[in-house]
């Protein structure tokens, strides 16, 4: 596996530095994505049945199970919403994000 | 000189231009083919399958259902680290177009030979350069050949000049459709084993030093060492990601002389020095550039004319691209008159390879009169007259000092 914290990235790059074939020099996972999101899941754990479809239907692998609870990444969710559509008892919400009034 | 392989131990067949380079690919140890067959491109595919179907390459074969798919096809396979091929024309290449820019980008080595033939409307399945040249911008190398002997040499060549660790950019081998294509000739084939030595063998992935890996790893799509290619790259170092590009593109030039060379000494055939193929420019008035199987009826009528006593003389551009402008300007410093032959338009300006000349010349202080002749769109015939007459103008125009009409256009009903 990628241990990412061996990298060391120095900024601005010149050109020349850069990898061959215009390859990223960051993994893609830090790239945070969570900041495109206009809406936020939230889980209410007291609904959830624990049945694992959001975390089978997420697209970007942001649902999170730790062996008892669901949780939301939030780093990556871009808060599409696919995860409280699928939810068959209706536990998740799409709550606004920044100041809404919900 | 005496080639390594002398021309006795040579095959010698009775090939076209297509079959030439198909046999020329099924030498060059290639993992991947994927194409989709297009007049008069189709000859290369057809044998090639047949090579595959036969046992007789290890290739594997991809029939795809459009040839914006075939490039795709090879992207995947270059980017996998296999040594990859495919064959278009005409309207196949305008639909492979939006993937020709991510091929070099990527910078993967790759070889695609296009068989040029005109563009739709209307409808034309004949030679003319405009296929190719709607890519010259898209960062490929561009190799143009005279006849079925230079596409057998070139495609080869072509795959060494593409993973040359300087340049690792996607090369195209252009011939003539149908007059090369589709017309029989001797062609003389090195032995499987000669050209895989040439090669080196299978293709070998360059390597590149990898941050969040923190090593040097080979570019090639390996789930030891995942890489993603081609992903989104804004204002922030898109900028930076061309400049590598072009600077592979200015070591092109000496890498096609060098394998050119290395060609040479194997087979005994050259082509001038790999870059321009010239013919009685040492004391020329008057010279006349021009790409592709042309060359050969222009050569002939020069010839003629010289053995008149006239000054005369040719240069086949044979490395479209990378352009060789330092080339260009050596050899036609202290000419009266160049006229450049194009046969391919851009519409509202000149031909393609009058601009790269004009601009090649601009910096000599005594420039030649430039007159661009546009000929042979859709296939129209160049015969000896034709090509005698345009000489007869430059001659009159060197004499007279002035150039009247820069473009003009070459055997059209007028």
């Amino acid at each position: 596996m990628i241990k990412s914290e061996k990298r060391v990235i120095k900024e601005p790059r010149r050109w020349y530095e850069l990898p061959l074939s215009a390859l990223p020099y960051k993994l893609s996972t830090e790239y945070k994505t969570g900041g495109w999101r206009a809406f936020r899941p939230v889980v209410d754990l007291n609904k959830c049945v624990r049945c694992m479809l959001c975390w089978l239907f997420c697209p970007e692998n942001a649902i999170i199970w730790d062996g008892k609870d669901i949780k939301v990444n939030y780093d990556y969710c871009k808060g599409c919403g696919i995860c409280a559509n699928e939810c068959p008892v209706k536990a998740i919400n799409m709550v606004p994000e920044g100041g809404g009034s919900s | 000189m005496s080639p390594k392989v002398p021309i006795e131990k040579q095959i010698r067949m009775a090939l076209n231009g297509d079959e030439a380079v198909a046999y020329a690919v099924k030498q060059s140890l290639v993992d991947v083919v994927a194409a989709y067959p297009i007049t008069p491109q189709t000859i290369i595919v057809e044998k090639f399958s047949e090579f595959v179907a036969n046992g007789e390459v290890h290739t594997e074969f991809v029939p795809v259902e459009s040839e914006h798919s075939a490039l795709s096809a090879i992207v995947g396979a270059a980017a996998a680290g296999a040594r990859a091929f495919t064959a278009t024309a005409s309207q196949g290449l305008a639909l492979m177009w939006e993937i020709l820019y991510i091929a070099s980008a990527l910078r993967l080595p790759m070889v695609l030979a296009i068989v040029n033939r005109a563009l739709s409307a209307p409808i034309n399945i004949h030679c003319d350069h405009s296929d190719a040249m709607g890519m010259r911008d898209a960062g490929w190398i561009q190799l143009f050949v005279e006849n079925s002997q230079e596409a057998y040499d070139t495609t080869i060549q072509a795959f060494k000049i593409s993973e040359d660790p300087n340049v690792l950019l996607p090369v195209t081998v252009n011939l003539d459709g149908f007059v090369l294509s589709h017309t029989l000739e001797d062609v003389h084939m090195l032995p499987d084993e000669v050209v895989h030595e040439f090669l080196g063998g299978y293709r070998r992935v360059s390597k590149t030093y990898v941050d969040y890996l923190g090593k040097e790893i080979e570019v090639k799509l390996d789930p030891a060492n995942p890489l993603t290619f081609g992903p989104l790259d804004l204002y922030d170092y898109y900028f930076e990601h061309k400049i590598p590009q072009v600077e592979a593109m200015k070591k092109a030039k000496d890498v096609v002389k060098r394998v050119h060379e290395e060609w040479y000494e194997l087979s005994g055939r050259r082509y001038g020095d790999g870059v321009l193929d010239a013919y009685g420019v040492e004391d020329a008035d008057v010279v006349v550039t021009v790409l592709g199987s042309t060359a050969g009826t222009v050569r002939y009528v020069a010839k003629k004319l010289r053995s008149k006593g006239l000054k005369v003389g040719v240069v086949r551009i044979r490395l479209f691209r990378p352009f060789p402008f330092e080339e260009i300007r050596k050899i036609l410093k202290g000419v009266k008159v160049v006229g450049v032959m194009d046969r391919a338009i851009s519409f509202g300006s000149y031909g393609p390879s009058f601009l790269e000349i004009s601009a090649a010349l601009y910096d000599l202080k005594n420039r030649p009169l430039l007159v661009n002749y546009v000929y042979g769109l859709g296939g129209r015939d160049v015969p000896p007259v034709l090509i005698e007459r345009m000489y007869q103008e430059l001659i009159g125009i060197a004499k007279e000092g002035e150039v009247k009409e820069v473009l003009r256009f070459l055997g059209v009903r007028g």
